[in-house]
């Protein structure tokens, strides 16, 4: 198959996709960049001098921009420990027979196909709302003081509203994988006087670390841009409290025109994902080779 | 010690009865093989005495304890599977360190008898490897490394050769025995094969659909098979099993021959005569089978290697008249 004349004709053929894609990527980006170095203004059009590093030196002393850092690793960290965690649970019992199971397994992927937006709606007006929310219904039915949860929790209530919508994900992913577990393992660790525990802990979860590390790294990708929650639920506050960097170049950007600072922003968040994709690649290269 | 008993053992999956009701001794330090067709139940029985599937009714006694409901690491059986069931993210040393792990026995104690399980098993130089990087036949040793250190009542085999090239398998039925010999552990091996199971079996036990047909020593087996199916699937090549006009005239209504039982010679004056069809030359032996003899379709003679006929040819049969066996019309023996 692979002749030289053959390798080189496929090389040709598929350039022009290749030169395409590399333009989609590479334009946007070379503009980001660019537009990270002008004072370009929406409030003062006409003029966007050259700025060199101001853009980056004001995004970055921003009192806001440390909040959002933490914030981005808080949201990202939190929700994928308790999609993991959580998605492990539920491939554990959802694996089992048990009357029903196609029903209920369509019932357990449903969040993962509501709208972001649509799903923080939900969460905001039928569930947190202190007053009218279920919650708050639950705690006064029982005389308790009903929490107002995105004045006083409110990072950790985004984190619980994405983390239901990815839950599914991580479960279906985790579920496949704990299928594929030969039988016979489970049998042999079981004659070889392993308990449950044992067995979960030497023979399924080395077997779902695959697993695990896909749906990692395929949160995380998502994770990081987290936005449509944000904007829907708490505008990114009180404060700065659930701002994250998406949030933040939204601010710069659209909230206060300054196109300049907040694509000084965007190449920092390129950066950051970058950083947090080596060392995801690393860990999983060293889980693939096994 | 390990004398297993089965006492009036059932199983039924559902509506289906797996296992009608069964009784069966193997005594300890035995060899025994279940053999039968695939589907015969043979695996189920195995894994009921491991443990791995419960019994409908019945009771399972191991050395005089009752076992029925006992999980199945308080039975003290180790299990060889199929697939052997190695666990691929450890190494061999930590896979054959498992069980012991698991039952806390001290490290000291684990490595001198992982060192000793990889002498045997010509392990040593492996220790280090994941199963993954391991033949077929390195593996299935891993997987009988992991069942000795256990020190286990009885040995529990389930077609463990049928993932092995033919080559191999044999070197490998030798090593099992071997073990066998030298550990003196009952041991109990399903197959399919009947090669494996006279070759191994101290005690063969042939089962269809659940039932035991028949249970004695491959020699029993092979002189005085109880009926027809035992006889059909014990021996290679096959036993020659004819009905009708041939049969009657020996007084039974199925008789049957082992093709090494019928000498060849002058179609003139023997017994029986036919065509030859195909010749298959072992070098040692040659198998003809033979077409149109007023017996069956096909019957097998096995000839000495310098023996030659061709295809088409016409040859003489002589049975070995006190060789034949003979069996009534439910197919059971007349003796």
């Amino acid at each position: 198959m692979s002749t030289k004349a053959s390798r080189s004709a496929a090389r040709l053929m598929i350039s022009p996709a290749v030169v395409l894609l590399l333009m989609w990527m590479i334009v946007p980006l070379v503009m980001t960049v660019y537009f990270s170095f002008l004072r370009y203004n929406l409030l003062s059009p006409g003029a966007t001098p050259w700025a060199g590093w101001e853009n980056y030196y004001w995004f970055i002393t921003d009192p806001s921009f440390n909040d959002a850092i933490w914030n981005t690793l808080a949201l990202v960290g939190g929700i994928l420990v308790i999609t993991v965690v959580g998605g492990i649970g539920f491939a554990l019992l959802l694996d089992r027979p048990m009357f029903g199971t196609g029903v209920i397994r369509i019932m357990v992927i449903a969040p993962f196909f509501v709208m972001p937006t649509v799903s923080a709606l939900v969460w905001k007006n039928m569930f947190f709302n202190p007053v009218n929310g279920i919650f708050g219904n639950i705690a006064t039915s029982l005389g308790l003081q009903p929490i107002d949860f995105f004045a006083e929790i409110p990072l950790l209530s985004i984190i619980f509203i994405v983390s239901w919508m990815w839950l599914p994900f991580a479960t279906l992913i985790l579920l496949t994988a704990l299928q594929s577990l030969d039988q016979e393992q489970l049998e042999a660790a079981e004659m070889d006087g392993a308990s449950w525990s044992s067995r979960f802990w030497y023979i399924m979860l080395p077997h779902l670390a695959r697993a695990i590390t896909v749906v990692i790294l395929i949160q995380t990708i998502f994770l990081l841009s987290v936005f449509a929650e944000i904007l829907v639920t708490t505008n990114g506050g009180p404060g700065t409290a659930t701002t994250n960097l998406t949030y933040l170049i939204y601010v710069s950007s659209l909230l206060q025109f300054d196109v300049g600072m907040g694509s000084a922003g965007g190449v920092f968040a390129i950066i950051l994902a970058n950083i947090v994709a080596i060392f995801l690649m690393r860990m999983i290269g060293k889980n693939l080779d096994a | 010690m390990g004398r297993i008993t089965l006492e009036k053992v059932t199983k039924s999956f559902g509506e289906v009865e797996v296992i009608p009701p069964l009784d069966l001794t193997i005594e300890d330090g035995e060899f025994a093989v279940f053999v039968g067709p695939s589907g015969c139940g043979k695996s189920t029985l195995l894994r009921l005495i491991a443990g791995l599937e419960d019994t409908t009714s019945g009771h399972i006694r191991i050395d005089g304890e009752d076992a029925t409901d006992l999980p199945p690491a308080k039975r003290g059986l180790a299990m060889v599977f199929q697939s052997y069931a190695l666990y691929p993210h450890m190494s061999v040393r930590k896979n054959i360190a498992f069980p012991m792990k698991m039952a806390k026995v001290p490290e000291d104690e684990q490595n001198r008898r992982i060192e000793q399980a990889a002498k045997a098993l010509n392990l040593t130089d492996y220790l280090d490897r994941r199963p993954g990087q391991l033949s077929g036949g390195q593996r299935q040793r891993v997987a009988i490394g992991r069942a000795i250190v256990r020190e286990p009542a009885a040995f529990l085999f389930d077609e463990p050769l049928s993932n092995l090239d033919a080559a191999l398998r044999v070197g490998m039925r030798l090593e099992i025995s071997e073990l066998h010999k030298r550990l003196a552990t009952t041991m109990i091996y399903v197959t399919h094969d009947q090669v494996e199971a006279m070759t191994m079996a101290d005690k063969i036990v042939v089962l269809r659909a659940g039932n035991i047909e028949q249970v004695g020593s491959p020699l029993e087996l092979y002189k005085t098979p109880r009926n027809t199916f035992v006889a059909g699937f014990i021996g290679s090549p096959k036993m020659n099993l004819f009905e009708g006009a041939e049969a009657d005239k020996l007084g039974a209504h199925t008789a049957g021959v082992r093709p090494e039982h019928i000498e060849v010679g002058d179609p003139a004056s023997a017994y029986w005569s036919g065509t030859v069809g195909v010749a298959e030359h072992l070098g040692s032996d040659t198998f003809f089978h033979i077409h149109e003899t007023g017996l069956a379709d096909t019957i097998t003679v096995r000839a000495p290697g310098d023996v030659d006929y061709k295809h088409g040819d016409r040859i003489g049969l002589n049975p070995r008249m006190d060789m034949i066996h003979k069996f009534d019309q439910q197919g059971l023996r007349i003796q």
